[in-house]
Parts: C-alpha cells; sequence; structure tokens
C-alpha cells in the first residue's frame, strides 16, 4: 500500500489551532491497548506529512493488576511540520483512560495542556487504587490545565451495541474511541487505521466492524461536541521533508533489515542465534520473517548457545549474528572470547536496558558500554559501534556486518531500549546505492594455514568446512603465528596478542574522518554524545547555535576503535561536554584515550535526555 | 560425463601431523583409533567432515583427526555444532567431550541438541572424573568417589547418561568401550548412518585418576558375562556362551536374567531386541553391574526428521515466496511517497 502523503479536507480547518509541533501522550492500564493505540496515530501521522518521534514507555508486567499505577502503560509521540529530533520534553495533550494513568502521568503535561480523561473509568475504588484521596475532577489539582472529560467507556459501548459482540470484547474498544477522538483533535485520517482493523481481525468482522464502529464514535464525537476552555482542535502543517518514498520503522525493524541486507550485499546467508529477552526480542522476531530474504533464525536454549550457534554458523560459512541485552551479553561473554581468538566473524547486537542485573527491563539506558569495550577476560579487543536512532539501526548494521567479515572479528552493536522501540518516517534506501560487501574465502591450498593474514587489513582466512584441501584444526588455544598450530610458547602469545590489537585498531583506518553533525570545527564547547543521545543533543545544540553559543555537536558510532581525528577535532574546543544516560562511561574512556578532560552530563533514569535538560549544561558550560 | 573414481582412505589418512598429548595408557588413543578405523570404512570425505569439541581431556581430539576441527569452550559444542549444521547442513558433524563437558557445565545443550533432532554424532567419553583439571568427581561419578575436591567419598548421585539422552528425546542412543576395538568403529558407523541426533556414550578409562572404574564390567574377562552386546532383532543373550539372557519380569516390569536349559528356559523366551522400542530401551539403559549386564550397542533407533533438515525444507519453502530482495521487501506494506 503507498499512498501520497496529504492532509485530508478538513471543513474545521479555519477553527483549528495551528501549532507547528505537538506532543500526544496515550496512556492507560497495560491491557488498555496503549501502544496499538499509539502506532495507528504514528501511521496515519506520517501519512499526513510531519515528522515524528515516539516513545514507546511500558512496564515490564505483561498485565498488572488492572488499575494500578505500575500497570500503566504509556506511549508518547512528537510531531510536526518542522524536524522532530526526540519524543518531546512535555505532553501537549494527555489521553488518561484511567486514574492511575492520570496520577503517573501528570506530570509530563504542560501547564495549559489538554488532557483527555475517560470518565467511566474513574470510581471510588479506582481512584482509590491509584493514591487519589479526593475526585481529581473537583480538588483543582487540574485546574493549571484544559480538562476533557467524557464517558468514553460509555460511548464506547453505545457505539459497538448493534456489533453483536461480549460486553468485555466491547470494553476493549475504548482505545480506538480515544484514538478516533485524538485523531479528529489532530485532523488525522482515519482510513489507514481502519483499513488495518480491518485487515487485522479479517476472519473476526464483527470485532473488525465494532473497533471501526468505536473509532469513528470517536471522531464524530470530537467533531461535535461542544468542548470546553473553547479547545476546537489543532492543525500541523506538512514538515519539511526529503521528497522520496516512506514508511515508519522502529529501531528493531531498521537493525533487522539492515542486517538482512548485508547479507545480501555480501552474498552471504546470515544466521541469527537468539534468546528472549526484554527489549532486544523484537529484533528475533522480526528477522524470523525473513527467511526468504536469506535469514536463518535459531531460537536457542539459552544465551550461551544463541552466540554459539552464531559462532558455529560462521565457521561454516555464513555471518552469523546474535542479539540480547545486557545481561545476556553477559551470559555470552565467554563465546565471544572464542570468537576473538578464534577470529571469526560475528555480530553481537545488545539492545541496552537500565541494570546492574534485571534492573529495569522495559526502560533505556546506555551503560554497557563499558562491557562492550572492556567486559571480558584477557587482552580481548573486538569492535564496538553504536547506533544513534530507529533509522540509522539500518545504516549500522549494514556497518557491523562490513566490519565483522572484512577483519574478521566480532563487532558488538550499541543500540537501546528507546531506539529498538520508537519510530520514526524512514526514507527507504535502495540497496542498489550501497557498496557490495566482498567476501574472499579462502579456496587455495597453496601455503595455507588458518591464521595466514591479509597484510592490509590482518583479517585472518575465512576457510570454511566443505572446502578440499584446507582442512584444519583451530580452538580457543592459542595459536602459532606462522602456522595455526596449538602454540605455548610465550614469544608466540606475545606476538598474537599484538595481532589481535592490530588487527583491531586497524579497523579505525576505514572510517571517514569524524565530523561535528553541528556547529564549527572548532569553539567554546563540544558536546560528544553517542546513541540515542543523538536525538535530545541534536535540538539543545541547534537551539543554543540559533542564540549565538560556540557550540558543536559531535557524535560518535564508531566507539571502539576511535576515530583517529577525534583528538584533534576535540583539541580544536575549550571544553568537551558528554552527556550520557549512565554515569560517565564514554566520558572515562575519552579520558582515557585521549587524555581529554570531559565533562559528564549523566542520568539513569530509565527515560530519555530532554532537551531542556541538555540546553541548560550546555549553556552552564558556554558561559563559565 | 565425468567418472569420479572413489578414493580409497585407510586410517592413517585421518592422522594428523600433531603430537597426541594423552596421559600414555589412556582409554582415548583406543578411541580416536576406533574413529579413524571408522572413518577409513565409511570412506570419510575429510574436506566434509567436521569434528567439535568442547574442553577437557577427550576435547583434544580434533587436533588428531585430520578433517575440519573446532576445539571450542567448555561445554558449549553441541550448541556450536548446531550452528554449523544451520549454516551448512551438508556437512558430517561430529561433537566430542567428555562426562563433565557434555553433562555438566554443557548438560543444557546436549538436552536441547538432543530433543531438536539436529543431525549431529555426539560421543561423550564417561571416564567418571574431571581428568584435565587433575581428578575432581564428576556428575558420573558414583556415590564415594573420593577425589580432591571429596576427599571423603562424594554423597551426590551421579547422573546415568543413555537415561538421560532417552529422557530428552534423543532418537538414537548406543553404547561401548574403549577397548572394544571391533564393537566400537562398528557403533560409530551406526551412529554415522543415522539421520538426526545420535548419542553414543563410550566408557572410556582414565589410567592417572580413576583407572579401573569400569573393571567390573569392561575389563576383558569380564566383558562377556557382565556386558550384553546388543543386536537388532536378535535374542537378548549373553555370557561366555551364550546361556544367559534377558526376560520381562511381569511382576515388577524390570527386566531379569535367566539362564537357558534352567528352570525350563529355552531361547525362545528371551527377549529380541528391538531397536525401534523406547520401553525396552529405557530398561536396558538403567542396567547397570554388577546386577546385571551392562547394555552395549544400539540401544535405541527410530529416526525422525532432523531439525537442520526441517529448517532446510523451510528455508526452501520461503525462497519460493515473492519479495525475495530486501528492495521489494522493504517497499512493501504502509509506505507513502513525499514529493
Amino acid at each position: 500500500m503507498s499512498s501520497t502523503a496529504t492532509q485530508p479536507r478538513d471543513p474545521n480547518q479555519d477553527l483549528r489551532e495551528s501549532l507547528e509541533s505537538a506532543v500526544v501522550r496515550f496512556a492507560g492500564d497495560s491491557g488498555d491497548g496503549m501502544q496499538l493505540t499509539g502506532g495507528r496515530f504514528t501511521q496515519a501521522t506520517a501519512l499526513a506529512g510531519n515528522d515524528l518521534s515516539t516513545f514507546p514507555d511500558f512496564p515490564a508486567e505483561i498485565r498488572a493488576p488492572v488499575g494500578t499505577t505500575y500497570g500503566v502503560s504509556s506511549f508518547q509521540i512528537n510531531f510536526g511540520a518542522r524536524v522532530i529530533r526526540t519524543a518531546g520534553d512535555a505532553v501537549d495533550m494527555l489521553v488518561a483512560m484511567n486514574p492511575a494513568a492520570l496520577t503517573v502521568e501528570l506530570d509530563k503535561l504542560k501547564r495549559g495542556g489538554v488532557v483527555a480523561l475517560d470518565t467511566g473509568a474513574f470510581n471510588e475504588r479506582s481512584l482509590r487504587k491509584a493514591g487519589f484521596d479526593d475526585d481529581p475532577l473537583e480538588s483543582g489539582l487540574l485546574d493549571p490545565y484544559r480538562v476533557i472529560a467524557i464517558d468514553m467507556t460509555k460511548l464506547t459501548m453505545d457505539a459497538v451495541a448493534d456489533s453483536g459482540i461480549s460486553k468485555k470484547e466491547g470494553q476493549r474498544c475504548k482505545n480506538m474511541w480515544a484514538l478516533g477522538f485524538v485523531s479528529w483533535m489532530f485532523a488525522r485520517d482515519l482510513r489507514p487505521t481502519i483499513d488495518w482493523l480491518s485487515g487485522k481481525f479479517k476472519d473476526k468482522p464483527s470485532i473488525a466492524e465494532a473497533n471501526i464502529a468505536a473509532l469513528k464514535a470517536g471522531h464524530a464525537f470530537a467533531e461535535t461536541a461542544e468542548m470546553p476552555d473553547g479547545i476546537s482542535g489543532f492543525s500541523i502543517g506538512a514538515a519539511s521533508i526529503a521528497p522520496g518514498l516512506y514508511r515508519t520503522v522502529t529501531g528493531s525493524e531498521a537493525m533487522a533489515w539492515g542486517l538482512a541486507t548485508a547479507g545480501q550485499l555480501a552474498k552471504t546467508p546470515i544466521m541469527f542465534g537468539s534468546y528472549p529477552i526484554t527489549p532486544a526480542s523484537p529484533l528475533l522476531h522480526v528477522l524470523a520473517g525473513l527467511k526468504a530474504q536469506g535469514v536463518t533464525t535459531f531460537q536457542a536454549e539459552d544465551e550461551i548457545a544463541a552466540v554459539c550457534a552464531a559462532i558455529g554458523a560462521s565457521y561454516a560459512g555464513s555471518i552469523g549474528v546474535t542479539s540480547s541485552s545486557g545481561p545476556g551479553i553477559a551470559l555470552k561473554t565467554e563465546a565471544i572470547g572464542l570468537a576473538i581468538s578464534t577470529e571469526l566473524p560475528l555480530v553481537i547486537v545488545n539492545s541496552q536496558r537500565a541494570g546492574p542485573s534485571t534492573g529495569l527491563p522495559t526502560k533505556t539506558e546506555q551503560s554497557d558500554l563499558y562491557q562492550a569495550v572492556y567486559g571480558r577476560n584477557a587482552d580481548s579487543p573486538l569492535c564496538v559501534i553504536a547506533s544513534r536512532s530507529p533509522g540509522d539501526c539500518f545504516e549500522v548494521a549494514i556497518e557491523a556486518v562490513r566490519i565483522a567479515v572484512t577483519y574478521m572479528t566480532p563487532v558488538m552493536v550499541l543500540t537501546d531500549g528507546y531506539i529498538a522501540n520508537a519510530a520514526e518516517p524512514w526514507l527507504i534506501p535502495d540497496m542498489n546505492d550501497i557498496e557490495p560487501i566482498i567476501i574472499k574465502k579462502r579456496t587455495d591450498p597453496k601455503g595455507f594455514h588458518p591464521f595466514v593474514r591479509d597484510p592490509g587489513t590482518l583479517a585472518r582466512a575465512w576457510a570454511v568446512p566443505g572446502t578440499p584441501g584446507l582442512e584444519h584444526r583451530i580452538g580457543g588455544i592459542e595459536k602459532g603465528y606462522s602456522n595455526g598450530h596449538i602454540s605455548y610458547d610465550p614469544a608466540n602469545h606475545q606476538k598474537m596478542t599484538d595481532a589481535r590489537h592490530d588487527k583491531i585498531n586497524g579497523i579505525a583506518k576505514s572510517y571517514a574522518p569524524q565530523k561535528p553533525e553541528a556547529g564549527l570545527e572548532n569553539g567554546t564547547l563540544a558536546v560528544v554524545g553517542w546513541g540515542s543521545t543523538y536525538g535530545p543533543i541534536s535540538r539543545a545544540v541547534a537551539n543554543c547555535l540559533d542564540e549565538g553559543h560556540a557550540v558543536s555537536h559531535i557524535h560518535l558510532r564508531y566507539i571502539w576503535p576511535l576515530a583517529k581525528n577525534l583528538d584533534d577535532l576535540l583539541s580544536g574546543f575549550d571544553r568537551v561536554l558528554v552527556p550520557e544516560m549512565n554515569t560517565g562511561q564514554l566520558r572515562t574512556l575519552l579520558r582515557a584515550e585521549l587524555l581529554v578532560d570531559a565533562i559528564g552530563l549523566n542520568k539513569v533514569e530509565g527515560q530519555p535526555f530532554k532537551i531542556a535538560e541538555i540546553e541548560a549544561a550546555i549553556k552552564k558550560h558556554c558561559e563559565r | 560425463m565425468n567418472v569420479v573414481t572413489p578414493i580409497e582412505r585407510s586410517a592413517k589418512d585421518f592422522a594428523t601431523d600433531q603430537d597426541v598429548r594423552w596421559c600414555p595408557g589412556c582409554g582415548d588413543y583406543a578411541i580416536l583409533k576406533a574413529m579413524q578405523n571408522a572413518l577409513a570404512a565409511l570412506n570419510a570425505d575429510p574436506a566434509n567432515t567436521v569434528f567439535v569439541s568442547g574442553i577437557g581431556c577427550a576435547a583434544r581430539f580434533p587436533y588428531y583427526v585430520a578433517t575440519y576441527g573446532f576445539h571450542t569452550i567448555h561445554g558449549r559444542a553441541p550448541a556450536v555444532a548446531t550452528g554449523v549444521k544451520l549454516a551448512n547442513p551438508d556437512l558430517d558433524v561430529w561433537v566430542v567431550g567428555g562426562d563433565g563437558d557434555m553433562l555438566s557445565i554443557g548438560g543444557n545443550h546436549l538436552i536441547h541438541a538432543l530433543r531438536r533432532n539436529v543431525d549431529l554424532n555426539i560421543l561423550m567419553f564417561n571416564n567418571e572424573i574431571y581428568g584435565l583439571t587433575k581428578g575432581q568427581y564428576s556428575p558420573t561419578s558414583r556415590v564415594g568417589t573420593k577425589s580432591p575436591s571429596t576427599p571423603k567419598g562424594s554423597v551426590d548421585a551421579p547422573l546415568h547418561a543413555a537415561s538421560l539422552a532417552l529422557g530428552a528425546g534423543a532418537r538414537f542412543v548406543a553404547r561401548s568401550i574403549d577397548r572394544m576395538q571391533k564393537h566400537l568403529p562398528d557403533v560409530f558407523k551406526r551412529a554415522h548412518a543415522h539421520t538426526g541426533a545420535s548419542f553414543v556414550e563410550i566408557f572410556q578409562n582414565c589410567i592417572v585418576y580413576n583407572d579401573g572404574v569400569f573393571d567390573d564390567f569392561a575389563e576383558k574377562n569380564a566383558i562377556p558375562d557382565h556386558t550384553i552386546a546388543l543386536e537388532h532383532g536378535q535374542p537378548m543373550t549373553f555370557g561366555a556362551d551364550r546361556h544367559k539372557g534377558l526376560v520381562l519380569n511381569m511382576k515388577t516390569l524390570a527386566l531379569d536374567i535367566v539362564t537357558i536349559g534352567q528352570n525350563g528356559v529355552t531361547e525362545s523366551d528371551i527377549l529380541i531386541h528391538d531397536e525401534a522400542n523406547k520401553t525396552l530401551a529405557t530398561l536396558l539403559a538403567q542396567m547397570e553391574s554388577p546386577a546385571m549386564p551392562v547394555a552395549l550397542g544400539v540401544l535405541y533407533c527410530d529416526p525422525a526428521l532432523a531439525y537442520d533438515d526441517a529448517i532446510s525444507k523451510d528455508r526452501i519453502n520461503s525462497e519460493m515466496q515473492p519479495h525475495g530482495t530486501m528492495n521489494d521487501l522493504l517497499r512493501c506494506g504502509h509506505t507513502w511517497t513525499v514529493e
């Protein structure tokens, strides 16, 4: 299905309040379907031609007890007529499906913002569960906001009365009622959602009909009801976006598609071994559907088997890939050492989450940088690269495969829970524009031994079982530099350790020089980021540049080895600020490697940075 | 048409140029010799044969076989080998490990490789001890085993490898003894012929840390009376003159030993071995010396679709679907054009 982005015809256009961008947050019980509602609103918003960024924010429990604060599941979307970098600092419109959602989310709503409530879910019991002593509709708590209180539950039941579905099924349609309501508020077209519902429930027509009826009823209600506080809907123009064919993409999708594309670019199958873990599992789910594109997925019995199977596949000539989150990566560590020692290609995707241990499984953090760079026994270098946004995962996945097969090395890809789940519009790339990945498997027995190295990359030969004349034995025991046999010789171990070290360091020769994303190559302050802080840093730096500050944004894809010119680049600034969702891991690495007196801006609240937080830090360090 | 002349190979062709570093007199030498003989008899293609091992004395095996070999990490060989088969199902893959490697640190991978029925020949060298770490008791050590880590004797019950394999859903379970140089290569050939996971337990003598632990049944003179060499379709008799046999005790639902010619027992009363009978295999696996003869040969063989074959089929079916290139796939579903 392809369509051209246009605003639907809207008779209310003149009365609508015009906004450059808006942040909407849907919040309800984990069983209320808020993630699905947000996803459909995202799709309709992309089709309306806005740029956007989303933030699904949900609990680790699948269905926490109804009405509890810890069971609140939310989905935030920032969309606008301008380039959108983050899911938004503060919320313009909050949809709260019950009192718990209101109590958890209200502090994110701007003063003067709109809060839409389902009063059908407000009763003595649910208020008590949410910790309200008084009814917030009467207590004055909501005075700073514009309140739309509607009995969505009843109106939904009225709308689905003729669908012939059960009461329980009927109540489950209230998220579609809310979506219809919000769709009118922002002049979103219902058509994409109706088409989607018809497709999803094509075997259950009465459910499809009920959901569509609820969606339309919510929309009609908003259109005809008298709204309080003079609310007459909002209009947001189309953003100026590069022309081309688009789709929305989450980080997990882009990573999966990037890996599959890399396999096709390398004309080599991808073998993905994985074990379910939040928030990495969606990558397994997407890749499992790509068999026809050359991907084999293997859901292993544990994290260790997942990485070991990937290593076995690489040994046998496929591109082995594994993925997990921090705790699972820890389990894979010994096997990663084997891949380092046997110099086999391997891609390890780490969807970071807040820790230590189980930590906050569904909340984001960037605290596995030390683990990626340093977290192994012995001198065990590998390459570490990081993705900055959902769409960037596509390029990073291809880059990871390219490095892994070119240098015969494991490559750790750092993404995080936020990137994995967040969605953004994505200009669909053309594979034909991407450089092919050249794989040179060894076939010539003349002068062969398994650790004979390419003089340029120092990569060893990839000699795959099934190749006549190249039969050889490798393993985790140290190998002789000159023959690949087991060697306990002290001088040889020094030589092999140096070779592994030099090989990984040499990867930096293949990078394009590091350049600032914004700002000049010298100035007062360099803001150095990596990973998903890209959005808030880039907006904060842009705002500060507008105000005349001599600040630049430098964002690292290559964490290890670092870009060769990074030292020179940073020396052009008086100060270096490193915002990170950890306690200062890149900062420590930069200090250790470049002897730069980097300043940290650190936050570990399981939530992405707000633009304002980074902006304040930039101003403080520019003006001091 | 090219006529390919089959290359005849000898056991020597499967020996590498590396010095074998097991202790003199170790049972592993005998197993290596049996394997080299079996590979020669099978005329195995060295380019297409892979030995994958974990860690331990047994796991050094791949270094001494002139095929492809991958000496991996402790316990994980079945998982690595699964990846090898998923990447290239045409390879002949042997997995080698000891009782610590396969049943302790790698127990999880073993049971899952078996229940998935990955087409691997899994050889477990059981010496009831940790050799390479200098003699600690292992998960197959009998209660009371004195070792550096159990100076007063171990107190925990051992695992029975064959029972575990059957319980995990293995479709092929066999046993032999390191010194049985005729029997062992035949068991290897049977494991090789079986499609799906083949599990072979080999009683292997550790001459340094557990010497003679199997002597009650594996010592040369004990073998006839204390083991039973199973043959499919044949009555299960044993003893030097095969005058003893196994019958099912209907009261206890267990196997009993009877003597042909005593109490009116004739050969027709003896149970016939049926490799496809899992109940029988389970009873045979449980027989322990000295009360019962130890069952050797193929206890169970009942093939089913191998995991890697199922995955390959799935892959071939998928390749017939549209949207083979990523360029096509990325343009499927909900897209829109910005002008």
